[in-house]
């Protein structure tokens, strides 16, 4: 399959022409479609019409953009003016937005097709994208297993082979764990790189967009095209945003990886566990020293985590509540039934878990315990990291305790699901840059990604770490 | 039992801005339903609010004005409750670190200053507005998100009276710093007041009640009268006040229970994480400092020292601004600041009053009312022909014109010539010889209608002291 920068060249240089990586690229979404679920929607006739205009600036002599005729799939979590965006949620089944997501409107300027709308879990709350309301999403590399969350459908559209890059979100791992079980490329920027305008919020502290990609070299380009300062999104940061790919480099001699203790302890799959010392080895024999290193609060990070997430959830989707837009129940006696019954019919039970969690978590008597307690932890996590950053370049390990695992394993028992987190929640408790790429298979031929995570605004580092990784695996 | 009433009001000043506090939407009253509307006010998903900057600027001006200290460190929450009118089902306000804290108010009531701590002042966006049709309700969104200061007094307030003098005083300065349009009724500036009594001589407050719904003047003070009568009465009956909020009901004129302690909110108050910490730093608050003008108060007792004028003239004449500004404006260019104070006071004051117009539409500009005055004092012109010529000017004649010309074109220049007064005294008494009898036998009173007939004869330009010295003599 064709790289980014071959398409993208090739559309340039009138080798190939959007229309017809576009309309392969439909063909394979709706063939793959009945096995892997990685669709909610699939934009035919808009994606046709945006490559036809791509070819026809290329014919009258404009660049349409480093992204030019590029088929990518989007995360249904991003507003896209004129198309159904959901969530993965009924009760916004029928939601259509009047405006596109910041991430959406760089791509499309850049020259980018959207052609689907990726599944995922229930407003990204999820690590297996079980939780759609549109169906659960199929490994593409063992459809018996889960494709992870929840990026799901982004992951699967990528490892399917239906797009070479796909726009996810990471609150808490979503990006990197989906990107981990499919054996992808999936970087989370730092937070405040991907501007958040249009996409719709789990927990607002926490979410970024990020590239998941074949390679490392779509990811940097695809990332550069999505980063940088939005005036519509307070919280994005005024940094310049380098050339990722053109600085990509395969080279990490004389860098310190960080190996933190807390992340290589018992409890990790030993398959899982020897891909990923092999990797780390991989990394010195190319020049990198290896450095302990302590994040003692780990396991922490959890119970933070769901803290802080829940209580950000439980108020961003105080909005869905049957007035203006989205799911309005039939029956509604007065006002109150109104709320409750449109909530209760459009929500499914894991945003409906997390909404109470964090109600609870923030009203009078207990914010002061839960709410406040985790926000000082977090900044406590964000220290561990800083410190831990003085002895090193870089954090490696593994980006869950496991593989991906049989669809319906954990789906019964929230706690374990959360529990599969673990290694992925530090990097967004810190606001950090964290990737995934593929580090090997286990013995059942699973994907095993190593996650490498950079201090802020240190994409670059990690893109060239998991270069070296890809380039000499 | 005597009683003490304990009063502390909020009050909710919208601000000024051309556009809403976390979007460009325009603030414009009156536009058609839901056209000032964007994905970010109508809580579309995935929408995010960035403050305007204006906003932190009236706030950081109405705080100093109102002598607070203003925080370095500005933090945004979340006010999480349902209700159609609010699009996001939380409402970003202030909570623990408000933009004013630890300010003052002084104003007078019955010509006593009184000073009203400030609680605090906190940047906010308003909620949309429910409209019920029948058995459908609908929701207009122009409102929502359209900044407002929540500026919350201490319970320094001792009577109704005082709640209504602490209101005109805070309208006074948001629209001397050009922050808010002070208009109760069109909703821009709004209050609740949280009453309570107690025994006089106790130092513990009473159970509070709140009062919603309050929207013009003369209704809070009402309002207020009312709750106090109504807790003092269940005091007397032995009976407890309970912590409620309460609606005012201007029609029947009294409150009326809206919800009690058990159902209030939970508001479930969070940092904002949309939104970044705002930094105030001293630089950018001297930086607006140089933009306060002189305050009501401060104006008011330079009048009364610069001017001689009376402490309730004063007091009228800086209720606004540009009152404020005419009146000292007449009185520098006619070096009578008396003369001025006494026509803006009582025939301009009236004329304004009688065509529902401000001072900035006065029909009689500052320089007409001064050359009037000038002309007057100069002996040009008597005052009963400036009067004239007053009424003239507002019922729009001359606009425009200079008062010379106004005098000169229509011959009212005061006759001083005492051959021309002394001709028609004669005239008068040779056609009164009746009354020149009474008069001369001692009927002193006589001696206007003397005058009035020489004034009437003369058309009113005749001058008076001329005409009386003279008279006399005649007599």
């Amino acid at each position: 399959m064709t790289s980014i920068r071959e398409m993208r060249d090739g559309v340039r240089n009138k080798k190939l022409k959007a229309k017809d990586l576009v309309s392969e690229a439909l063909k394979k979404a709706h063939d793959a479609q009945p096995k892997y679920n990685s669709f909610i929607s699939i934009c035919d006739e808009s994606a046709m019409k945006a490559a036809e205009h791509v070819d026809k600036l290329v014919a009258s002599g404009k660049d349409p953009g480093p992204l030019a005729g590029v088929p990518i799939a989007v995360k249904d979590l991003l507003c896209t003016r004129g198309h159904r965006t959901t969530a993965a949620s009924k009760i916004l089944d029928q939601y259509i937005p009047p405006y596109s997501a910041t991430v959406v409107e760089k791509l499309e300027e850049a020259g980018a097709i959207v052609i689907g709308k990726a599944n995922l879990d229930e407003f990204a709350m999820g690590a297996s994208n079980e939780n759609s309301a549109y169906g659960a999403v199929k490994n593409p590399v063992d459809p018996t297993r889960v494709p992870g969350g929840s990026s799901g459908g982004s992951a699967a559209a990528v490892a399917a082979g239906i797009v070479r890059a796909a726009i996810g979100t990471d609150t808490g791992g979503s990006i990197r764990e989906p990107a981990s079980f499919c054996g992808i490329t999936g970087i989370k920027p730092t937070y405040g790189r991907v501007s958040r305008y249009g996409i719709i919020a789990f927990a607002s502290s926490l979410d970024q967009a990020g590239p998941m990609t074949r390679s490392v070299d779509d990811s940097a380009i695809v990332l550069e095209t999505i980063s940088g300062k939005d005036p519509r999104d307070a919280t994005t940061a005024d940094i310049a945003v380098p050339k990722w790919s053109e600085n990509l480099k395969d080279n990490v001699k004389g860098l310190r990886v960080g190996l933190p203790k807390e992340y290589f302890a018992d409890g990790i799959d030993p398959e899982v566990r020897k891909v990923i010392d092999n990797a780390v080895q991989l990394l010195k024999a190319q020049g990198a020293t290896l450095v302990d290193v302590d994040l003692p609060l780990t396991p922490h990070g959890i119970a933070v985590y769901y803290i802080v997430a829940c209580c950000e959830a439980s108020s961003n989707l105080a909005r869905y509540d049957g007035v203006r837009y989205g799911l309005r129940t039939k029956d509604a006696a007065n006002l109150l039934e109104l709320y409750e019954k449109s909530r209760g019919e459009g929500f499914g039970a894991e945003p409906k878990r997390r909404i109470m969690l964090g109600t609870y978590a923030l009203s009078s008597g207990y914010y002061d315990a839960f709410y406040k307690k985790a926000c000082q932890v977090r900044r406590l996590v964000r220290e561990d990291f800083l410190k831990a950053f003085a002895k090193c370049d870089l954090i490696v390990g593994p980006v869950t305790p496991g593989p991906a695992f049989k669809l319906g394993e954990k789906f019964s028992d929230p706690l374990k699901m959360y529990l599969n987190d673990v290694f992925t929640l530090g990097a967004p408790l810190a606001g950090l840059p964290g990737l995934s790429v593929n580090a090997g298979f286990t013995k059942e031929k699973l994907p095993v990604g190593l996650q490498i995570i950079g201090p802020h605004f240190e994409e670059q580092r990690i893109l060239d770490a998991a270069h070296t990784v890809e380039t000499h695996l | 039992m005597a009683f003490e009433t304990v009063i502390g009001l909020e009050v909710h000043a919208q601000l000024l801005t051309d556009s809403k506090i976390f979007c460009a939407c325009s603030t414009q009253f009156g536009a058609p339903d839901n056209t000032n509307t964007c994905p970010v006010c109508t809580g579309m998903p995935g929408a995010l609010p960035v403050l305007n900057r204006k906003v932190v600027e009236m706030s950081i001006l109405t705080g100093l004005a109102l002598q607070c200290e203003i925080r370095e460190n500005n933090v945004f929450s979340r006010k999480n409750y349902f209700y159609p009118d609010l699009p996001k089902g939380y409402q970003i306000s202030q909570y623990d670190e408000p933009i004013c804290v630890k300010g003052k108010l002084t104003f007078y009531v019955d010509d006593k200053e009184k000073t009203v701590g400030i609680t605090r002042a906190h940047m906010e966006e308003d909620a949309g507005k429910n409209i019920h049709h029948g058995e459908f309700s609908l929701v207009n969104l122009n409102r929502s998100s359209v900044p407002l200061l929540e500026i919350v007094s201490e319970p320094d307030i001792r009577s109704a009276k005082e709640a209504g003098e602490y209101l005109r005083a805070l309208r006074s300065i948001l629209l001397y710093l050009g922050v808010c349009d002070g208009n109760m009724e069109e909703g821009s500036m709004r209050c609740d007041a949280n009453v309570s009594v107690r025994p006089v001589g106790e130092k513990k407050f009473g159970q509070r009640v709140e009062l919603k719904n309050i929207n013009s003047f003369r209704f809070v003070e009402k309002a207020i009268e009312y709750e106090v009568g109504r807790q003092i009465d269940l005091i007397e009956q032995g009976e407890k006040i309970a912590q409620e909020t309460r609606l005012y009901d201007p029609d029947k004129n009294r409150t009326i229970s809206m919800r009690s302690k058990e159902e209030a909110h939970d508001y479930r108050y969070f940092p904002e994480p949309d939104l970044l910490p705002v930094k105030v730093d001293r630089a950018w608050v001297e930086k607006v400092r140089t933009r306060l003008p002189e305050l009501p108060l401060d104006k008011l007792k330079r009048f009364v020292s610069e001017y001689k004028i009376p402490e309730y003239d004063a007091q009228i004449l800086t209720q606004t601004r540009a009152m404020a500004e005419f009146y000292e404006e007449v009185a520098k260019l006619t070096s009578n600041p008396k003369a001025a104070s006494n026509w803006i006071m009582g025939d301009l004051l009236r004329i304004l009053n009688e065509q529902k117009k401000e001072i900035t539409e006065s029909p009689i500009s500052k320089e007409q009312l001064a050359d009037l005055i000038k002309n007057i004092d100069g002996g040009k012109i008597s005052g009963k022909i400036a009067k004239t010529i007053f009424e003239d000017l507002a019922a729009g004649k001359y606009a425009g014109e200079k008062i010379e010309a106004v005098i000169s074109k229509n011959n009212l220049v005061q006759v001083t010539d005492t051959g021309a007064i002394e001709a028609v005294i004669d005239k008068i008494i040779a056609a009164n010889p009746g009354q020149v009898e009474q008069y001369r036998s001692g009927k002193d009173k006589l001696f206007g209608f003397f005058v009035g007939q020489v004034m009437k004869e003369m058309k009113g330009q005749g001058a008076p002291n001329v005409i009386n010295d003279l008279l006399k003599k005649k007599l």
